[in-house]
């Protein structure tokens, strides 16, 4: 038994294809990125040994600096809106008639393409035909805003249809936590003469604790990721007021052929979210864990 | 329930009106698409915005299927997100079966390998792996999209695997090896039958991941006819940006195969969804 489950043979023949993969796909042009940031480099011609001179341009650069205030800035709203979402998944693990097909109505946007989703909401937020300005010009608003050519409201207007896509998915995660959460428990705490907002705050929530975290981490990190909405949306227009890292760092390789500085961006980029989910992690750990059994 | 007071069946009203109203909003946009899907531009822009015309344009959807290259477009996202997923589920199973079931030393540390691939953006790996493909003349070819699909969902599917392997009983392989049964026959026979449920909550996670998938093939490939829906409904949309009911059209088409599903299998895909929740 022993010999036939760890033959080095079979565990090669089993595990090699696919490490060989991560490794070729996501491993080694991490390094690459990495090193790429040190060149200067249009992809074509032999690429030039610059030293850290990217990433010092990097610090300088006022339009890269925007971008970066908009993806935090995004992470922030995103993480706030989590507790929107932890309300409505509170009330639906309650008991509610119907909740199971209420979050499935929620969940439909985020199986949606980012490029469909993004082209959906040009046209709503369409200055004269879409279906916004429509109803802001039914209730007697004559000066309609241009929602996305306007640089003070881009941002807010880009914000709407992210947490539109996302809200459905985090109320489920959410939802899947509390449902998760032994009946024993919030039952005892009825009988002790606790209420429900005391039951959702003293028990529910702390429990829900490791899910919060996890969420928070994906909250962050998928801010400062996003890119087809806005790239599709704006392309960080007008004017640079909606770019973000994702879309700076293509628009300079795709756009500008500045690959050794884009890679740069790329590698600073992927410091940031691996900082950040550590960082999160390490800031919100608890000591004790919690079983229920 | 029936000693409900007045106040609380109050407090439950309201409660529904907020649960519903967001409900609407989710669904609001999508049915406003579905509608100006159907009209031709006269009705977008003189009837009222969730007005049906007297008589329903479907020829918009049979117009954009055959004038512009969705057809086209379509039949590649359909056998390059059949393809990625065959693959990504096959090679997964490999590896969590190993890891799970196989005693070796290096294990743990092989899946922490496969696990920090989730937190490294798509963004951070995108140049390096343009010019790596260009040089092995791979840019351009479907083979860059189904590598890069499979390598990006192995960590997910992996995690989404994981549990349920770790709960198969040892007792089955230990019958198996008992009657001289070889690891192939093991592995293909007896453990990949038992893990089908997870295997398609996984595949439907993949599916939806790959189907919606924008900036590898907007990098990668530039050929028309190579193109997947995503990226092809992006650059037929560019084209066409005066003809509402066209590109309502196409963006229903891009959308219905992702909702289809989803009336079908909807439980499959939220428990799978739950699972996988690591992947933003």
């Amino acid at each position: 038994m022993h010999k036939v489950m760890s033959n080095p043979k079979m565990i090669a023949l089993y595990v090699l294809p696919s490490l060989l993969l991560i490794l070729g796909i996501i491993y080694v042009p991490i390094i690459l990125t990495g090193y790429y940031g040190l060149m200067q480099w249009d992809g074509v011609s032999p690429m030039t040994f610059i030293g850290l001179e990217n990433y010092k341009t990097l610090l300088q650069d006022a339009a890269f600096g925007n971008s970066m205030l908009h993806s935090f800035l995004f992470a922030v709203l995103s993480t706030l809106s989590l507790s929107v979402y932890m309300l409505i998944a509170l009330v639906l693990s309650g008991q509610i008639k119907g909740a199971n097909l209420l979050r499935k109505i929620y969940l439909i946007p985020m199986l949606l393409s980012s490029v469909a989703i993004a082209q959906l909401w040009l046209k709503i937020y369409h200055p004269s035909s879409g279906i916004l300005n429509s109803f802001l010009e039914a209730l007697g608003v004559e000066e309609t805003p241009d929602w996305l050519a306007d640089p003070d409201i881009v941002l807010t207007a880009l914000f709407v249809p992210i947490l539109w896509q996302y809200a459905g998915f985090y109320i489920l995660i959410y939802y899947a936590a509390l449902k998760n959460i032994p009946s024993s428990l919030i039952e005892a705490a009825r009988i002790d003469g606790a209420n429900s907002l005391q039951i959702a705050l003293r028990i529910k929530l702390p429990l829900a604790a490791e899910v919060i975290k996890v969420t928070v981490v994906l909250a962050v990190v998928g801010s400062l990721k996003y890119f087809d909405l806005i790239y599709v949306m704006t392309d960080g227009g007008p004017n640079g007021a909606s770019e973000v890292m994702a879309s700076y760092m293509y628009s300079k390789a795709f756009r500008s052929f500045d690959f050794g500085y884009a890679s740069a961006i790329g590698f600073f980029l992927l410091i940031v979210c691996l900082v950040m989910t550590w960082g999160i992690r390490r800031l919100t750990a608890t000591k004790d864990t919690i079983e229920y059994s | 329930m029936a000693s409900r007071s007045l106040g609380t069946r109050a407090g439950y009203g309201l409660l529904y009106a907020v649960l519903a109203a967001a409900a609407v909003i989710q669904l609001l946009p999508l049915v406003w698409l579905l509608f100006f899907s159907l009209k031709n531009n006269q009705e977008v822009f003189n009837l009222p915005p969730l007005a049906l015309p007297a008589e329903l344009r479907w020829e918009n959807y049979a117009n954009v299927w055959n004038q512009g290259n969705i057809s086209r477009y379509f039949i590649n996202s359909v056998w390059m997100t059949v393809l990625s997923v065959l693959l990504t589920i096959l090679l997964a199973s490999f590896v969590t079966f190993a890891i799970t079931r196989m005693r070796w030393k290096l294990s743990p540390l092989v899946l922490g390998v496969f696990m920090v691939g989730l937190m490294i953006p798509v963004h951070s790996t995108l140049i390096p792996l343009f010019s790596m493909f260009q040089k092995l003349s791979l840019t351009d070819s479907p083979a860059s999209i189904v590598l890069s699909y499979t390598a990006f969902n192995l960590p997910i599917t992996i995690m989404i695997l994981l549990g349920f392997y770790q709960s198969l009983p040892h007792e089955v392989e230990e019958a198996a090896v008992m009657d001289g049964c070889s690891i192939n026959r093991l592995f293909f026979s007896v453990i990949l039958p038992m893990t089908a449920s997870v295997i398609v909550t996984a595949a439907i996670i993949n599916m939806i991941y790959n189907w919606n998938e924008f900036i590898f093939v907007n990098t990668f490939i530039s050929t028309d006819e190579l193109k997947t829906l995503t990226v092809g409904v992006q650059n037929f949309v560019g084209q066409y940006t005066t003809d509402w009911g066209a590109i309502g059209a196409t963006l229903m088409i891009s959308i219905l195969p992702i909702l289809l599903i989803f009336f079908v299998l909807s439980n499959r895909i939220v428990e799978g969804i739950a699972a996988g929740s690591v992947k933003g």
